[in-house]
């Protein structure tokens, strides 16, 4: 089996992040970059249906230089080899964007299987996997916390409010991941010492026959027009329990709509 | 804030990222439960084994990981930096493993070493006894031949991993040569005759068991011997050098983790309307605990560059030992009176750090010692 893992480095979530205030775009210079958390869990769950179906897990990654590290240690977990989409004509590239040029690169690889992370932590759009199924016209199965493959046809638990759907579908799919499905394993020594050896194929956007005036910042279909901080937190809400304490508490989750 | 680094390759800087990653998920998160209740994390040991980070400096023929000891230090300082016992008890690991490296025969170190690097048998070092810590020459342990067996009788004090470890190396007297009279032996921990005292009440490292082990009358194979019959004092004073390092590395840590809370806390708590890292008394005690904590790992490394490099380094290794673990003393004082009153409560991780570095200036050779050793470098002539 053919798979693909879509991995993004994103700015560590432990260190302060920023967008830059002439094109209302990530500074990804101003954070360390790490795999976005999310993606760690595709990687696994990738790595533990080669391990059951055999096959090969191939990392995807669009992003500037520095994405190397973390295509780096997605090869140190296990995967066999990567591919780094990395050109300055991607920056600013929004979600539609990244969806043609990801397609265009699944396009010369090829895939049984596109595994990545419901969302990201910086962009948050949670969009990638529901365009990149569609633009490559196969099944997307989204919010996974259980995948199962049997011959061609896979089945997945859905994660939703009241519990989980059983979704259905035949091969090549797309599904995204929850953090629910798997823990993922750490690299090791060997594993490191491993992935120096291992493939990791540099595209442009020629190289890959994307069509440069459909990414980048210039292409994108839209636009960050304004940010500010966020304000600090207001201070909390104090009941004091005069014998209706608990109603009051209930009032109070009902209007935050918890209960 | 994270030490800066520089690393010879590629590999050793994803080493360092893969310990700091494995430090804040699997050690953060238990040291505190553990070092109150004294509890031996003997699960940690084993994930930092499958990664790889207890076999880093041994030969990739036994399954180590080739990697110098400029390296293999800095990951054991990443470690201590979060967990002290968790840093000694990777070295004493070491330490255990090292007379099987260098003086075991082929066949013992094919059937040994590769259990041992991967972290699956833990190793215990029994070395002092009770009356002879300082001068292990001194000791009384006895091992008899008998037919193809050894018969091991004495107690060893202040073992680290007693009762927890799968595998002892035990230096015993096999004749009364003095210092000629010692040798080594693989014990295994279920040899029948194996005992162990109920572990130390200590002032810190709770989560490191220190007990005494004592061998009634323990038999084990002839050839679990290590080395030559008489042999074992050279063979301790061998792998006490690299020893003396792994505790300068952890030493080191343990003073970084002291000066980054210190640091945090000074930058947050205000006094007379500004944060007091702005007040300049206060700022240089900061800024002279981070010139002990750069001084201590730049002495260390190049103690470990000589090694790597193949060179004698039993001095420099002394004077490591000797700098690391004096400034760690220092440095995690300071950093209680950093805090104040808050340093001397148990809600903050400053108090233990103290208590810690305490023990550091004590084993692998007490600081007195150290100067022994350098002086006595200094006077050959």
């Amino acid at each position: 089996m053919n798979i693909v893992v879509c991995v993004k480095q994103v700015p560590d979530t432990e260190s302060p992040r920023k967008l830059k205030s002439d094109d209302n775009t990530l500074d990804r210079a101003a954070a360390d970059g790490v795999i976005n958390e999310l993606d760690e869990y595709a990687i696994e769950e990738a790595l533990l249906l080669k391990e059951a179906h055999g096959g090969e897990v191939t990392v995807l990654t669009m992003g500037p230089d520095k994405a190397t590290d973390s295509i780096r240690k997605a090869l140190a977990m296990g995967a066999d080899k990567a591919v780094h989409l990395v050109d300055d004509a991607l920056a600013g590239s929004d979600a539609l964007g990244t969806s043609y040029a990801i397609q265009q690169v699944l396009g010369r690889t090829g895939f049984d299987l596109v595994i990545l992370g419901a969302e990201s932590t910086d962009a948050r759009t949670g969009m990638l996997a529901a365009m990149l199924a569609e633009r490559l016209g196969v099944p997307q199965l989204s919010l996974a916390n259980k995948v199962e493959i049997d011959g061609s046809s896979i089945t997945v638990q859905r994660i939703t409010d009241y519990g989980y759907d059983k979704v259905e579908a035949s091969l090549p799919a797309v599904v995204s991941v929850v953090e629910k499905i798997n823990e993922p394993r750490y690299p090791s020594f060997k594993g490191i010492m491993a992935a120096k050896k291992k493939p990791v194929e540099k595209l442009g956007v020629a190289d890959a026959g994307i069509d440069a005036d459909k990414v980048g910042l210039a292409g994108a279909a839209t636009e960050v027009v304004d940010f500010a901080d966020a304000p600090p937190r207001e201070k909390g809400q104090i009941v004091t329990d005069e014998g209706d304490g608990g109603a009051k508490i209930a009032e109070f989750l009902a209007s935050k709509k918890f209960v | 804030m994270p030490a800066t680094r520089h690393l010879p390759t590629p590999e050793s800087a994803d080493l360092i990222a893969l310990t700091r990653e494995i430090a804040a998920k699997e050690l953060t998160p238990r040291v505190d439960a553990a070092e109150r209740t004294g509890t031996f994390p003997r699960e940690v040991f084993a994930t930092l084994g499958e990664a790889g980070l207890l076999s880093l400096p041994y030969p990739g023929r036994y399954g180590g990981g080739d990697q110098p000891y400029e390296v293999y230090l800095q990951v054991l300082e990443e470690i201590g930096a979060v967990w002290a016992s968790v840093g000694v008890g990777v070295s004493v690991h070491a330490l255990s493993c090292f007379p099987l490296l260098a003086f075991g025969t082929d066949e013992q170190r094919a059937r040994w070493l590769p259990d041992m690097l991967s972290g699956t048998r833990l190793g215990a070092y029994c070395l002092s006894e009770a009356h002879a810590g300082s001068d292990p020459a001194a000791m009384r342990a006895k091992a008899v031949r008998d037919g193809d067996s050894y018969v091991l009788n004495g107690a060893k004090a202040w073992t680290t991993h007693g009762g927890e470890a799968d595998f002892y190396t035990v230096m015993a007297r096999t004749s009364d040569e003095g210092a000629r009279g010692i040798s080594c032996f693989h014990v295994p921990a279920d040899t029948p005759g194996l005992e162990f005292d109920r572990p130390e009440d200590k002032m810190g490292l709770m989560g490191s068991t220190t007990a005494t082990v004592r061998l009634v009358d323990a038999r084990i194979p002839a050839d679990h011997l290590i080395g030559q019959e008489g042999q074992g004092l050279s063979i301790a004073l061998a792998g006490l050098d690299a020893g003396r390092l792994g505790i300068a590395a952890v030493a080191t840590g343990l003073a970084q983790g002291a000066l980054d809370a210190a640091v945090a806390y000074a930058r947050e708590r205000e006094a007379f309307g500004k944060p007091i890292i702005d007040h300049q008394g206060l700022a240089f005690v900061l800024a002279d605990m981070d010139a002990a904590v750069e001084s201590a790992r730049a002495t260390y490394l190049a103690a470990a560059r000589l090694k790597d490099a193949g060179h004698p380094y039993g001095r420099h290794a002394s004077i490591a030992k000797l700098v690391a673990t004096d400034n760690a003393m220092k440095v995690t004082t300071d950093a209680v009176q950093v805090l104040g009153g808050a340093g001397y409560t148990r809600d903050f991780p400053v108090e233990r750090y103290m208590r810690e570095a305490k023990v550091m200036q004590i084993f692998e050779g007490t600081n007195q010692i150290q100067r022994l050793v350098i002086s006595r470098h200094l006077a050959r002539r």
